[in-house]
């Protein structure tokens, strides 16, 4: 059963509890491009993504799959994958500690359920996910494989290997999805290596290209049900999420200088006041 | 001595290009993926019959890296098969990531490997790639020596659980090991006994070290050659039962001295059993242009370096 844009508004912000709480908690990890794309994230597990935590295995056979290219993002990962049923969510108190299967990039090593490869170095994740949708299409399974990519990280010249490869052989069942929030560590992408026109390049690569609102529920639901129905056209899809680096928090919002920080103890408290609670409680 | 017959030189490269369509017969999850090295590769029979199961990537190695691991975790065994350079320094990272580290069962099919790729020159020709490949925590490093023992690898392979980098070259080389000789990952084979000295060696320079045996023995000297088929895991028993008797060494490889079968066969010695070792093999070089027979011995790789390197060891005792 879907859950309501209402519901999923309060699973948001429990998750973006959880993510400051995480890195506050560990000391280091990535906010930033977590909030710009937990919305997102959120979405696409509770109401876009046939899965089944239950039933869950690495291969994905029978199953949607989901691949997270810009590695970094461990915190929004790991929080939604808690929230939606694939560990506890007390686990999520474990980030980045030694021993821990919530390692700092995500890894297949430590059998953390929802975890189908190892990211972390930039622009490899939208290769393996075009890898895995070509299997399932071998396998002649309808089900879909979506990959996260972050803007800064389509500098990497593997990103549009992958989107080449993908056109070439007709991956229509693959959807990746661009958390586009313009910051990337060194500054705005803008000044630190020219993203340019993403919506034309992805056009121009042959990819089925659909702009949305990273923060409204109905623009993403609506993004992800035109993506899914490109299933048959013989192309792979791309969708541009707009979104804020540091969404949800005032001090946090629209910089880079969040990517990599964790507040100090008295900003996180001011962050989760802003944030307010939910019913659904911290880890 | 053990008398081998060279029953006609042929490339290792089709003995893998043999290996992967028998793979592909006996298991429909074995895929293939090539950067547009199909020919090279000789993919063209395995292509030819399971046209669904070749996957031509185009010139972008680190792309079809990745994709090699997306379909391995769905349960697909793909062989990436390009230059030695190309798939292993070019994709260093993505090997490590989405292959050694994500433990995904991806065999990397490198061929042209060292000087002997020949005429093309320093650009193609790697002698690194052992060195890169044994670094990686977990990665299997195969390098066969002839084309019965590189196909019989190529289904090794693609029977083993997990990362696997196999090795072998351009030119035709003598064919000398048994057709139905299975390949045991893991286990050298001991293919002269001997007493006074023990030629190590790996690849191409197998059938070299056999040269120089016969050569040692018209001398009087009675050497032990073990081919080693399989770099990493390093069969140290079989090692060091031989020196135990020889206390002499010699390494020959078609590779750098940095990260080789030379330093990997002297730290075994040299925890478990300090021995004289000499070296055969590229220094710290890189190559250059010229054909396989003329750079092996202007680069010293030759069976004469071999019996030489012998004395040398023997005369360190």
């Amino acid at each position: 059963m879907k859950k309501s844009n209402e519901e999923l508004k309060n699973i948001a912000t429990q998750v973006r509890r959880d993510i400051l709480r995480m890195v506050c908690m560990a000391k280091s990890g990535h906010p930033g491009g977590s909030m710009s794309s937990t919305d997102i994230l959120t979405t696409l597990y509770f109401n876009e993504m046939n899965h089944d935590p239950a039933t869950w295995t690495r291969c994905g056979k029978g199953q949607d799959m989901f691949i997270l290219s810009a590695g970094h993002l461990t915190p929004v990962y790991y929080s939604v994958l808690a929230r939606r049923g694939y560990f506890p969510v007390s686990e999520l108190a474990t980030f980045r500690q030694l021993g821990s299967r919530l390692q700092g990039h995500p890894s297949i090593r430590k059998n953390l359920p929802g975890v189908f490869q190892a990211s972390g170095s930039l622009g490899q994740g939208l290769s393996a996910a075009a890898g895995a949708a070509l299997g399932k299409k071998l396998d002649k399974e309808k089900n879909f494989v979506f990959c996260l990519c972050g803007d800064g990280e389509s500098e990497e010249g593997q990103i549009w290997e992958a989107g080449m490869f993908a056109v070439y052989h007709k991956l229509d069942n693959l959807i990746a999805f661009t958390d586009w929030n313009g910051q990337q560590i060194d500054g705005p992408v803008s000044s630190v290596a020219g993203e340019g026109d993403l919506a034309a390049k992805w056009d121009a690569w042959g990819w089925r290209v659909i702009l949305a609102d990273g923060h409204d529920f109905e623009s993403i639901s609506r993004a992800f049900e035109l993506a899914k129905a490109g299933l048959g056209s013989g192309q792979p899809t791309m969708i541009l999420f707009k979104s804020d680096m540091g969404h949800g928090v005032d001090f946090m919002a629209g910089t880079h200088k969040w990517h990599g920080n964790v507040p100090k103890p008295e900003q996180l408290e001011d962050a989760l006041r802003q944030l307010g609670t939910t019913p659904l409680g911290d880890f | 001595m053990k008398k081998y017959i060279d029953t006609g030189k042929k490339d290792t490269r089709s003995g893998f290009g043999a290996g992967l369509l028998e793979a592909g017969r006996a298991d429909e999850r074995v895929v293939a993926l090539t950067a547009d090295l199909k020919g090279s590769l000789k993919m063209d029979a395995f292509a030819a019959e399971f046209p669904e199961r070749f996957i031509q990537c185009g010139i972008a190695e680190a792309n079809m890296v990745g994709a090699a691991a997306g379909l391995a975790v769905t349960g697909k065994i793909p062989f990436i098969g390009s230059f030695a350079e190309f798939v292993t320094g070019r994709v260093y990272d993505q090997l490590r990531q989405e292959v050694a580290y994500g433990q995904t069962n991806v065999k990397i099919a490198s061929s042209h490997a060292g000087i002997t790729l020949g005429e093309d020159g320093a650009t193609h020709q790697t002698m690194e790639d052992i060195a890169l490949m044994r670094a990686l925590p977990g990665m299997v490093v195969l390098n066969p020596c002839d084309y019965n023992q590189t196909r019989q690898a190529t289904i090794a392979a693609a029977q083993w659980d997990g990362p696997v980098y196999l090795r072998f070259g351009r030119p035709g080389v003598p064919n000398f090991t048994p057709e139905d000789q299975p390949f045991v990952i893991g286990k050298a084979l001991v293919l002269n006994e001997g007493t006074d000295v023990t030629l190590i060696a790996t690849g191409h320079l197998v059938w070299a070290s056999l040269l120089a045996a016969e050569a040692l023995e018209a001398e009087g000297i009675s050497a032990e050659v073990i081919d080693i088929t399989t770099i990493k895991p390093l069969d140290e028993e079989a090692i060091l039962s031989s020196v135990g008797k020889t206390r002499a060494v010699v390494v020959a490889e078609e590779h750098n001295m940095a990260g080789g079968l030379g330093e990997a066969v002297a730290g075994v010695l040299a925890a478990r059993c300090p021995t004289p070792v000499e070296f055969v093999n590229g220094a710290d070089r890189f190559g250059q242009s010229g054909t396989p027979s003329a750079l092996l011995e202007a680069y010293g790789l030759g069976a004469p370096h071999i019996a030489e390197a012998a004395k040398r060891a023997m005369a360190r005792k």
